[in-house]
């Protein structure tokens, strides 16, 4: 296997039965994701982007076919296996954000790290540092319902990057989010990816933020329909100092 | 270690986001516990008080009494006779190898007078060995001899309520007391005894040689000036049974009562009273505890019908520390240590208001209440148990959770 490959899939299916009835939500998904990659996925509603995202996020098993996460088969593991490597591998950032209420943006940031093991002592810095990535280093006390929908967004991005994670999947991020903010958030991600690396795989329904992309897998009734490299790819940083001119000049 | 005060924090804090309901859960266990507590502090009271009473008789101490209290039959018109003679008591002691020592008694009520004070008290007339039987000691002086018994001195050994009542402070060894007229020389004071168990004062008596009680004090039969009331009898250790039987078939035998007549005595071996008394205590404090711990596995119901209900609250909360990489036991650790900790400090708190209560029942219903140690340790020991009993259910339920499923509940 080529070791400039992050992500292996190859046949994958998973079906769901409710009552008698089975529900295919996935007919046999290959695909390969390089490192350093920045992914949208896209399709309709019911396509299968979220069940193909819980098991690229080792939440589910797939039926049959399998998936190699950096060169390791993980898909028939088990449920601890899978939890370790959600914890040491892969970040989530999801639509409603999630984060614990009542707990202020430096705990739930370092809510991955309680399942860590190993060193506790430099909890609060690395929190921090995170943090501090989002641009969030002053509301680290601030409790969720202080915070605006786009900085709860970034908390939970900081959340995602404590363990220096591989992979960050994103299930429409910006679903939740005004297109100002949306930009915020695509920038954060395309720095991300830039600077550290880190590959991001993220769902939408809207054109405009997968242009932020690199590449754009298309799902249709659990099948991939087109997989494309983005040709003018957006830039969320320039456009972001673009509005800030206009709003000055203006 | 770590783990483990992490997931205290985790649990306080959701229990205080819940105040009322959380207070409300512990409540049960604070009943519970303080239930148990309590009824366990009454059962052993009861059995101190009981244990007390076997100390103050003495040790392996029988009492054998004049007349039969089998009082059905017609023939005993013979109620207060005095069948039992001091040569009764001599031939125990020298002829039932069980027996250790015997002392025959009788007492009666009489005036006291030293100077212008005055006190009816009750005298007890009886042998040196009583003192040992009984196991009373002497607080000053020294207490009469076999040769006063012999020769009916007048010499009286005093309780401590009668030299409270007679000697205003003055040193009563050496003085002269007048019972009925007659006056005695103290020749000792006895070490205070107390109220016994039931309430009577052990301390209100005189104690003088039985010779000079019944010629001077008690006074005797005409017909039989050699009758006592009572025979203390104290059997070897361990012997008591075997004494109890060997001074029985004596005292037929003395008495020549043929086989189909009742004993004219009656022969009462006090550890067996008090071993009865006992266990009928320990019976009755099992059972105050048995029902009282009812309402301990009421209160782990409670404990289960919120953790199953916080669960249910919390799944989408679940459903994201499983994302971010919690395995199954340490969701299962963060809801058990929730509810241990609800039974927990609902023990701690039932513990306080059990031995607050117990205070007030001795106090109010004037019972003596005991809160042992032990009681304390296992009511804690047992409300952490029901904790971890009744909360790994629901913590089971919340580890298990499909991690997918959880994180899309509303
Ligand atoms: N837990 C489930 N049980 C049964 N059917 C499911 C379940 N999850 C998803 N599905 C079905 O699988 C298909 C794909 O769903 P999903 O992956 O959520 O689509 P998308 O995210 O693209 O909207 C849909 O038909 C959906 O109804
Ligand atoms: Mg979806």
């Amino acid at each position: 296997m080529d070791s400039e490959e992050l992500i292996r899939i190859e046949n994958l299916t998973k079906a769901y039965h409710v009552g008698d009835i089975t529900v295919q939500a996935l007919r046999g998904v290959s695909l390969s994701i390089a490192k350093g990659s920045f992914v949208a996925i896209m399709g309709p509603s019911g396509s299968g982007k979220s069940t193909f995202m819980n098991i690229l996020g080792c939440l589910d098993k797939p039926t049959s076919g399998s998936y190699y996460l950096d060169g390791v088969s993980v898909g028939q593991m088990e449920r601890d296996q899978l939890a370790d490597i959600r914890n040491r591998k892969i970040g989530f950032v999801f639509q409603q954000f999630n984060l614990l209420a009542r707990t202020s943006a430096l705990e739930n940031v370092e809510l991955p790290l309680l399942y860590s093991g190993g060193d506790q002592r430099n909890h609060r810095e690395r929190a921090m540092k995170a943090l501090a990535a989002v641009g969030l280093a002053d509301r680290a006390d601030h409790h969720p319902s202080q915070l605006s929908g786009g900085q709860q967004q970034r908390v939970a991005i900081a959340r995602s990057l404590i363990n220096d994670p591989q992979l960050i999947l994103a299930d429409e991020p910006t679903g939740a989010l005004d297109s100002r903010t949306s930009i915020e958030i695509m920038a954060i991600f395309q720095r991300l990816n830039r600077e550290q690396g880190i590959n991001i795989v993220l769902v939408t329904h809207e054109p405009d933020i997968a242009q932020y992309a690199q590449r754009n897998i298309h799902f249709k009734d659990g099948r991939v329909v087109s997989d494309e490299r983005v040709a003018e790819r957006r830039q969320a940083d320039r456009e972001l100092s673009e509005m800030a001119v206009e709003e000055t000049v203006a | 270690m770590n783990k483990v005060i992490q997931s205290m924090k985790i649990a306080f804090r959701a229990l205080r986001v819940n105040k009322l309901r959380s207070a409300l859960t512990m409540l049960g266990i604070i009943i519970g516990v303080g239930a148990v507590i309590a009824m366990v502090a009454v059962g052993s009271g009861a059995t101190a008080r009981i244990q007390q009473q076997i100390a103050s008789i003495g040790s392996n101490v029988i009492i054998v009494l004049s007349g039969s209290i089998n009082t059905g039959g017609i023939r005993m018109g013979t109620g207060n006779a005095q069948t039992l003679t001091e040569d009764d008591g001599k031939a125990i002691a020298n002829e039932c190898p069980a027996v250790q020592a015997t002392a025959p008694s009788s007492r009666g009520g009489a005036q006291v007078v030293y100077g212008n004070n005055n006190w009816g008290t009750q005298i007890l007339g009886t042998t040196p060995d009583y003192l040992t039987i009984r196991d009373i000691g002497i607080q000053s002086g020294q207490s009469f001899t076999g040769s006063d018994v012999d020769a009916a001195t007048k010499v009286a050994m005093v309780g401590k309520t009668v030299i409270d009542n007679l000697f205003n402070g003055a040193d009563p060894v050496g003085q002269v007391i007048r019972i009925k007229g007659v006056p005695f020389t103290v020749v000792a004071t006895l070490v205070s005894k107390g109220q016994s168990p039931t309430g009577q004062d052990q301390d209100d008596l005189i104690i003088i040689p039985i010779s000079t009680a019944k010629r001077k004090v008690i006074g005797s039969s005409k017909s039989n000036a050699q009758a006592v009331q009572q025979i203390m009898v104290q059997g070897r250790d361990g012997m008591t049974k075997l004494a109890e039987e060997q001074v029985r078939g004596l005292l037929r035998q003395r008495h020549k009562l043929q086989p189909t007549q009742d004993d004219d005595f009656n022969v009462r071996n006090m550890e067996e009273v008090f071993a009865a008394q006992e266990s009928s205590a320990q019976v009755m404090s099992i059972l105050l505890a048995s029902i009282a711990s009812v309402s301990l596995i009421v209160g782990g119901i409670g404990i289960m019908n919120i953790m199953l209900v916080s669960v249910t609250e919390r799944t989408k909360e679940i459903g994201l520390r499983q994302a971010v990489g919690a395995k199954t036991k340490d969701i299962l650790a963060q809801f058990l240590v929730e509810a241990v900790t609800l039974s927990v400090l609902g023990g701690v708190i039932g513990i306080a208001l059990g031995i607050t209560a117990s205070l007030l029942i001795s106090y109010f219903a004037e019972w003596s209440t005991l809160v042992s140690p032990g009681a304390i340790v296992l009511a804690f020991l047992f409300s952490a148990l029901v904790g971890v009993f009744f909360g790994y259910y629901p913590a089971r339920k919340a580890a298990f959770m499909d991690p997918i499923e959880a994180l899309r509940y509303e």
